[in-house]
């Protein structure tokens, strides 16, 4: 059984990004990126489930510019045995990203397609559901533990007030939250090995779809601040204050 | 042109992020009706109809639809959006775990894009919704004949839960999709307020120290208080509270009326899920942690001698 991966590449978690001055967008130039770390997770889940012997071929893909192709490189360091990158420089929304991988699920006929639950740029929570959608799969979204036996998944998800087990038939789409693995830190033998790694290039015509993005923003700002507050020396002035002042208790 | 808001429930009773997402749908400013899809759901259906500015109910009600599964829900939404020969524009669904997993794939096979997560509504077409955790907000405008939508349940005031008075209608449950089906669940039992519908929130992080401290600390305080326990990520990882009480980017969204942090430094991950709080305090012994940046009021102390101090104050 193939398993896809797909993997995006964003600004790092740790970057704190700044609002252009003309209000059209975020400033990423000369700007540390990184993989998803929820797609990272889903790397790791792919390759330990190859480990286990459940699956034969990981495969990452990626979607957007060239540079992409380092975001492969590292999927491929964890431990993906090859990469596809989907070029193109035009902005890619989430329906788009998931028609770009539905063509390739088409190609690879892959068993299991696993994704982060969110990307931490856009964060919107959409191109695993959007996929499963068009490919008419199953879905187990926000995974928190996945067991494989036969054609079928049994997927642990993370719900809103505890945990929901489910199962689902294969072919299907797997969505990770944060508690899913803890992802391998990349070695250098590995880094060097992935450079060797079979890495395909498609343009979205070549995939015959149609990648224009359906939402346009419009402007984007800072949020409000929040006004400064006061240090309270002691935990009786905090009671006091929160008393007489906020009158929250 | 109307709306339709996907209703969150328990079969038994609406649930209140349902109520902002009818505010949500409501500033629109098209009729709204609301989907309850569910297996014996007639009191949830009835307590939809109660919403205040909800015209009509639509109940779906089968065994399919129990468990909430993606695929047998969106089918549903489906079926009635084709039903309904173009009148429905807009498909409104909570920002919640449940609303998340089934949205997109509502979306997807209507080839529409979504709008995620949103917390203003500007116009029938143009919303604004936060990105990159909160730290920058986007106005978007959507070009689609439907529009389909997840709502931040922070952004918006909940719709009065008494004094509407709308036509229930039932409608045949959608058919099981037959790739996926319910195993079980392990719903953390808990006497307190709901994360995401609490008034009072008290929050601990790293700090802590481990599961033992976080619960010896916090629930004291939780339980003067009335209110829930949310905690940090790094609390989360290090098993020192369950995964459902995290706070942040990518777990709840709160604004409640006062947020506690304790020994929380302030990711912006974090704050990202709790700066619209109304008071926020933050109790932490580094003077520079982030925290005192978003904090009404700042005591810079070691929470474990000033939590166990403010219990007994209250």
């Amino acid at each position: 059984m193939k398993v896809l991966v797909a993997v995006k590449r964003v600004v790092d978690y740790n970057v704190k990004v700044r609002v252009k001055s003309d209000n059209s967008g975020v400033d990423i130039a000369n700007v540390k990126m990184s993989m998803n770390p929820f797609d990272e997770i889903a790397v790791e889940e792919a390759v330990r489930l190859k480990e286990k012997g459940v699956v034969t071929e990981v495969i990452a893909v990626s979607c957007g510019v060239a540079q992409c192709q380092e975001t492969l490189r590292t999927a491929m360091a964890i431990g993906a045995d090859r990469g596809i990158l989907v070029e193109t420089a035009e902005e890619l929304q989430p329906l788009a990203v998931a028609k770009l991988l539905k063509a390739l699920v088409d190609k690879e006929q892959p068993g299991l397609v696993i994704l982060g639950k969110q990307a931490i740029d856009d964060d919107c929570n959409q191109t695993g559901q959007m996929l499963a959608a068009l490919a008419d799969m199953p879905q187990a979204t926000f995974a928190s533990k996945v067991e494989v036996a036969g054609d079928k998944a049994s997927v642990t998800r993370e719900v809103d007030g505890g945990l929901e087990t489910i199962a689902i038939s294969m072919p299907a789409v797997i969505t990770t939250d944060l508690r899913l693995n803890e992802p391998r830190y990349v070695t250098l033998p590995n880094i060097m090995k992935a450079k060797k790694k079979q890495l395909d290039t498609f343009k979205p015509e070549d995939l015959g779809v149609n990648v224009a993005p359906r939402i346009k923003t419009l402007k984007v700002v800072e949020p409000a601040k929040r006004s400064a507050g006061i240090k309270v020396p002691d935990v009786a002035t905090l009671v006091d204050k929160l008393k007489n002042v906020a009158k929250v208790i | 042109m109307t709306s339709l808001v996907i209703a969150e429930h328990d079969n038994a009773s609406i649930k209140g992020a349902t109520l902002n997402t009818v505010t949500a749908a409501a500033a629109i400013g098209a009729d709204v009706h609301v989907l309850v899809a569910g297996h014996n759901a007639g009191a949830a259906a009835a307590a939809a109809a109660q919403i205040a500015g909800v015209s009509k109910v639509i109940h779906a009600d089968g065994a399919t639809l129990e468990a909430g599964l993606a695929e047998n829900v969106a089918a549903q939404v489906l079926a009635l959006i084709s039903n309904s020969a173009g009148n429905y524009t807009h498909i409104l669904f909570p920002a919640t775990a449940a609303g998340k997993n089934v949205a997109p794939r509502v979306a997807a096979k209507l080839d529409v894009g979504q709008i995620s997560d949103i917390t203003k509504v500007d116009s029938p077409d143009t919303f604004e919704r936060p990105i990159y955790a909160g730290n920058a907000i986007a106005t978007v405008q959507s070009s689609d004949a439907v529009k389909v939508i997840t709502v931040r349940t922070t952004g918006f005031d909940a719709a009065a839960s008494t004094g509407g008075s709308a036509a229930v209608e039932t409608t045949a449950a959608a058919t099981d999709s037959g790739k996926s089906s319910f195993v079980g669940r392990e719903v953390t039992k808990s006497d307190r307020p709901e994360l995401t519908a609490a008034k009072i929130i008290v929050s601990g992080g790293r700090a802590l120290g481990s599961s033992e401290k976080f619960d010896e600390v916090m629930t004291p305080l939780a339980d003067k208080l009335g209110a829930a326990i949310g905690a940090s990520r790094a609390a989360v990882d290090a098993g020192y509270a369950a995964n459902d009480l995290q706070v942040g980017q990518t777990g709840k969204i709160v604004a409640p009326q006062l947020y506690v942090a304790c020994g929380i430094s302030g990711a912006i991950q974090h704050l990202a899920g709790m700066k619209d709080s109304k008071v926020i305090v933050a109790i932490n012994k580094d003077p520079e942690a982030p925290i005192f940046s978003v904090a009404d009021f700042g005591l810079e102390a070691d929470l474990f001698v000033a939590v166990p101090e403010l219990v007994a104050a209250l």
